[in-house]
């Protein structure tokens, strides 16, 4: 059975209809590339399974557990939205990090709430600090910020700070990280740095899901691409079938747009 | 002369410094119960928006129609709408003309401390309550959505995110406002609070056995000026505490 299962989901902010009927699933350890032109309903996709929108319908399921159901009411509580939350990581493109922790802190600060929360904290605090900590280093120089991890983010170039929140993100360690264009806040060659990180987490077989606008990128690296167009599925299928094989008209012209110069 | 005048102003000085920091103790807690107020999304009347409903009556019963915002803005808009010198008549002669056993708050200068307490705590709340909406509302949405997503609750959002970012961001219109009340519990001298002002005055009407003695009013200046720039030097210091982050 696939990891991540969405059927029909629906979302429209008024009249507008912003994704439609949008289902797919996801096998673990599979990178899924989601492309199309902007307003095509991508990041609100990814926005809907971190519980930042709440769909109008369909149905959200990870590892056999529906997280989200639009006709029934129970699986809406605010109380449960946040610990299902947990479920996704997100990483924006514009980064977000708290200006006021340093890099190591960033990492840090969620799990240590999270932490904070259990029965048996008080009696292990020490112990549970410290393991939160070596975690949280450890990650820091996964991404190959060793070296930077006690500068605050303003400290930090584009690319430095994008790869502390993908640090932030693999820390809560969730089923399925999602990024949502993660480099186009970014100069052209601090892109090559998050996109290698993001690459070699593949080997470690975290499920993702990437929002890009970089098509190379898409290509190489991911299991499943799927090509959106007005809120729609357009287009789903391995690398080759959708760059090379195209079936839909909107994709073959969407990847054929001539450069500009 | 130069000691009992001094003796005089230094007891006056006392009660501006006292109200001063009454007020600041309660306004700063009560301005963020009265800025959260006035940002409260509560809108029981929402179950009544049909779908065919033209779009300005949903925005009313949506967006409008929230009873709790409406009465902190109320508050702020009358409060920063009128002279704090007639709230401050109004809070200390009013309630006698309208109860029978005559004012509540006594004669003696303990009755006109409270009011003006009363009257600079309400007042400065309201300014403090707009400084902090700003302050708070000025921290990108992006913060708390990378809280929600790493599953913070909005309590701690609140505490370990937004709120010291807020912080920085208020600090230098906090200052303005806080030096602006250390001028203004003059004020309090309508209604005969023996502040630092009306020490000095006394000294041109007579008393102490002085009477036409002009400097030791302007004399109190220097009182201001030494206490503001105390204040100046400490917010100086806290904005250069909170620059390690921007």
């Amino acid at each position: 059975m696939a990891l991540l299962e969405v059927r029909n989901l629906e979302k429209h902010f008024g009249a507008v209809r912003v994704l439609e009927d949008i289902s797919f699933s996801l096998e673990k350890g599979n990178i899924l590339s989601i492309i199309g032109s902007s307003g095509s309903g991508k990041t609100t996709l990814l926005r809907c399974l971190n519980f930042l929108e709440t769909p109008n319908g369909g149905t959200i399921t990870v590892n056999g557990e529906t997280l989200f159901d639009a006709n029934d009411i129970a699986t809406q509580r605010e109380s449960e939205v946040r610990k299902k939350r947990l479920h996704f990581g997100m990483v924006f493109q514009s980064f977000n990090l708290f200006p006021q922790y340093t890099a190591l802190q960033n990492v840090m600060l969620a799990p240590e709430l999270l932490a904070a929360e259990k029965p048996d904290y008080r009696a292990n605090k020490k112990q549970l600090h410290q393991e939160i900590e070596s975690r949280a280093a450890a990650l820091i120089q996964r991404v190959g910020l060793a070296d930077r991890a006690g500068n605050y983010p303003h400290q930090l170039s584009g690319g430095q700070q994008q790869r502390v929140a993908i640090a932030r993100a693999l820390a809560m360690e969730p089923d399925v990280l999602c990024f949502d264009e993660p480099t186009s806040a970014l100069d052209p060659e601090l892109t090559g740095e998050v996109l290698r990180v993001i690459r070699e987490l593949k080997s470690a077989d975290s499920t993702m899901i990437v929002v890009t606008h970089e098509m190379e990128f898409a290509r190489h690296v991911s299991d499943r691409i799927i090509f959106m167009a007005n809120g729609l599925i357009e287009e789903e299928g391995t690398p080759e079938e959708v760059f090379d094989h195209p079936r839909s008209e909107k994709t073959r012209s969407f990847l054929q747009r001539p450069a500009i110069f | 002369m130069l000691l009992t005048v001094l003796a005089a102003l230094n007891t006056g000085f006392l009660q501006t410094l006292k109200l001063f920091i009454v007020t600041l103790m309660g306004a700063i807690p009560l301005g963020l119960l009265i800025a959260f107020g006035s940002m409260n999304r509560w809108a029981p009347l929402r179950f009544l928006v049909k779908k065919d409903m033209p779009k300005w009556q949903k925005r009313l019963l949506r967006e409008q129609l929230r009873p709790i915002s409406m009465v902190c803005r109320f508050l702020v808009y009358i409060i920063r709408g009128t002279p704090l010198m007639l709230q401050l008549m109004i809070l200390y002669y009013i309630p006698g003309q309208l109860m029978k056993g005559g004012s509540p708050w006594g004669s003696g200068e303990t009755g006109r401390f409270f009011v003006s307490c009363l009257a600079f705590i309400i007042n400065y709340s309201c300014y403090f309550s707009e400084i902090y909406r700003g302050g708070i509302q000025g921290v990108p949405v992006g913060q708390q959505e990378a809280g929600m997503v790493l599953g913070m609750t909005k309590r701690q959002i609140f505490f370990k995110v937004t709120l010291l970012q807020m912080v920085k961001r208020i600090v230098p219109p906090m200052a303005n406002e806080i030096i602006t009340l250390v001028k203004d519990t003059s004020l309090a001298r309508i209604i005969s609070l023996q502040e630092v002002i009306w020490a000095g005055y006394a000294f041109l009407k007579g008393s102490h056995g002085y009477s036409g003695l002009v400097w030791p009013l302007f004399f109190t200046g220097v009182y201001y000026l030494l206490f503001n720039g105390l204040l100046t030097l400490l917010f100086g210091h806290i904005e250069r505490r909170l620059s390690y982050f921007r």
